[in-house]
């Protein structure tokens, strides 16, 4: 079972601060969602007025359609794995996982072979008389999951778990939070400031800054067509140009600044606002002889072998930084330091976005 | 010890064993010793000392199973010894001023730790503190005051409704004559179990408190098995403090005690004091401190705390 959940104008201050601005998501049941941002954008504030451990100041949380407010969190149908996880020390593994059935009520034989059976589900068979200073931090990340599921909870709510792992474990285990997601099919709610993480395990992502919710998209959307500066910013590389934007015509627009005129795709609801140019490394080229079009001189100051690809890196006029990746086929060409070359880019693949969608 | 050396050189360290040494030997395991021994010795009058009548025996100790008298534990009819049943009395009346302060000391302890305002810390603890800075015998006396039987607790209930008539706190209380003595001995002491279990809580996660509450649990069982069991250490060493203090207490029961509720260490001290009997009041003081000890340890049994708890 696994249930929705609708944050509709969700806004929380803590004194006069505002941590979180008009909130709206729809979250769907048995979905993969993660809010993604940096530290202090509001996220964990969210996670906690889902979790019912923080009372929205306006605005209502629905869990499966059914209003949250008054709700206390030891009634709501949802768990939450804590960032230092938050294992009871004193208990074996066992009563750790079975806290929650303990609570409802359940007999000690059933507790105990529910226990075994979720140690079973992730992985880790016969730790149920371990005590929790004995596991390793992978194996607490389990037991931490397994005592979550083992309230069968409608949603399940993550607040940085992977982030005290080392990053084999980290890859591993967003694998496996992955697989176990799909098992059960319980909604879930992850929160990271990695955005490597939300790309590769969510179905959809919440890209945050400033208590606001910036972009709400798949991942492959977040990457290709962020809809402001933060979020193509917050997740991946840019090459960024400044400049007077002309008229629009089919989408697209001229950019003219004193790196010269460039031509990208303009979203409709981004007219009329101040707007920059970004472009990914990835989908900059580099070439000897000027392109027909978005093209800019530089000259190469670095350049670092990154292993899949290289990264050149080169100052334009006015010290403009600009970042190319070359791909590591064997056929491009990598200039050396120093020499000058042309980036250009396909303006398909350009953006022309606004700032971040801040108050003010 | 080599640390010792090359840190603060021979003189130094010398001094600061020779220092602690003392301390321990001549200022405690000295005196105690004597009182030991002192206490196997008959009472004699002082040209008998180191005579024929001086030899070690158990007499001191057998004196405390003289003089038995008809009285009667939980409304249960029984003859027993008089220093006995005070001994008894004291014991029970210590353990339930004990678990007094227990009671009033946790629910603060958590209030401090856990839900106050941490701003507003500093001055709560000064409050807390403040009734410390006076001594314990005024304390004790202001009591006396408002206990008595005009005094301002009686004014208040009456005042209030609650009694017509004025009880004797002192006398008989409402339920039995130390009435006075456990509630001041609580009033003294809650703060030596207050600070022991705000330490022990305060060191505890607060989001091992939310996961349990996340998980479905309610209050109670969240304090029952999260926040207690990681207590136990900081409660297991405020009772054992809290007990000590009160049933060694002289002062208290003196002052608001009566002939009716005659608290173990004032027997102690009349054979010290009035009677100059230092040989009785030693054996007693030894059975006194020997038992003391014995129910600790049993009851740290009983509630499976370690020494090595109490010591953090």
């Amino acid at each position: 079972m696994s249930a929705g959940i609708d944050l509709e104008n969700v806004c929380c201050d803590f004194g006069s601060f505002r941590a979180v601005d008009n909130a709206n998501v729809s979250i769907k049941p048995g979905e993969f969602f993660s809010f993604l941002g940096p530290s202090g954008c509001g996220k964990t504030t969210i996670l906690r007025m889902v979790s019912g451990f923080i009372e929205p100041t306006e605005g209502a949380i629905k869990i499966g359609g059914k209003d949250m407010r008054g709700t206390r969190p030891n009634q709501r149908p949802t768990a939450l794995i804590f960032q230092n996880l938050a294992l009871f020390p004193l208990m074996p593994i066992w009563e750790n996982i079975s806290f929650g059935l303990e609570v409802r009520g359940v007999d000690k034989a059933t507790r105990r072979k529910k226990a075994e059976e979720l140690l079973k589900l992730v992985d880790l068979p016969g730790a149920a008389d371990k005590m929790v200073s004995q596991l390793s931090g992978g194996q607490k990340q389990r037991v931490a999951i397994a005592r979550a599921l083992a309230v069968e909870p409608q949603v399940m709510l993550l607040d940085e778990p992977l982030s005290a792992l080392d990053l084999k474990l980290r890859q591993h285990m967003r694998a496996e939070l992955r697989a176990i997601q799909k098992r059960t099919g319980v909604t879930f709610i992850y929160i990271t400031h990695d955005q490597g993480e939300a790309l590769a395990m969510s179905d959809r992502v919440g890209v945050m800054s400033q208590g606001r919710i910036q972009q709400i998209a798949a991942p492959r959307d977040i990457y290709d067509n962020p809809v402001n500066g933060f979020v193509a910013s917050f997740v991946g590389e840019n090459n960024i140009f400044e400049g007077d934007v002309g008229t629009v015509s089919d989408g697209m627009a001229a950019l003219t600044g004193p790196h010269g005129t460039f031509r990208a795709r303009v979203l409709p609801d981004a007219q009329g606002k101040a707007l920059k140019l970004y472009v990914r490394p990835e989908h900059t080229v580099l070439s000897r002889t000027k392109a027909a079009e978005n093209s800019v001189e530089m000259e190469v100051t670095e350049v670092a072998f990154e292993g899949a690809f290289i990264s050149v890196h080169g100052h334009a006029s006015a010290g403009k930084r600009i970042q190319v990746e070359v791909k590591n086929d064997g056929v491009t060409q990598v200039p050396s330091v120093g020499e000058k070359v042309f980036a250009s880019f396909d303006a398909a693949r350009a953006l022309l976005l606004p700032d971040a969608n801040v108050r003010g | 010890m080599q640390d010792l050396l090359r840190r603060y050189g021979t003189g130094l360290t010398a001094t600061f064993c020779l220092l602690v040494a003392f301390w321990i030997l001549v200022l405690v395991i000295l005196p105690n010793f004597a009182m030991f021994e002192q206490s196997f010795r008959p009472y004699l009058p002082v040209v008998d000392i180191g005579g024929p009548k001086d030899f070690y025996s158990l007499g001191n100790y057998s004196k405390i199973l003289d003089n038995p008298f008809d009285t009667a534990i939980f409304g249960i009819p029984v003859t027993m010894p008089i220093h006995i049943k005070m001994f008894l009395d004291t014991v029970f009346y210590a353990a339930l001023v004990t678990f007094f302060c227990l009671v009033m000391a946790y629910p603060l302890a958590y209030y401090l730790a856990k839900i106050a305002d941490p701003k507003s810390i500093p001055t709560l603890l000064l409050l807390l503190f403040v009734p410390m800075w006076v001594s314990e015998a005024l304390r004790a006396f202001a009591w006396y005051i408002i206990l008595t039987f005009n005094g301002p607790l009686n004014m208040l209930l009456q005042g209030l409704g609650f009694i017509d008539q004025g009880i004797r706190w002192q006398q008989g209380g409402i339920f039995t004559a130390y009435d006075a003595i456990v509630i001041v001995l609580t009033y003294c002491y809650v703060l030596f179990m207050l600070f022991p279990i705000y330490t022990a809580i305060t060191s505890l996660d607060s989001n091992q408190i939310e996961a349990a509450e996340d998980l479905g649990s309610p209050w109670w069982r969240t304090h029952w098995r999260v926040v207690i069991p990681h207590s136990k250490p900081g409660i297991a060493s405020g009772c054992v403090m809290v007990f000590m203090l009160s049933a060694g207490s002289l002062l208290v029961p003196t002052v608001v005690g009566s002939t009716r509720a005659n608290w173990f260490p004032q027997t102690i001290y009349n054979f010290f004091n009035d009677a100059l009997d230092w040989n009785t009041g030693a054996a007693y003081s030894m059975i006194f401190l020997l038992v003391c000890i014995f129910f600790v340890i049993l009851m740290m049994r009983l509630f499976k705390v370690k020494l090595s708890d109490i010591a953090k």
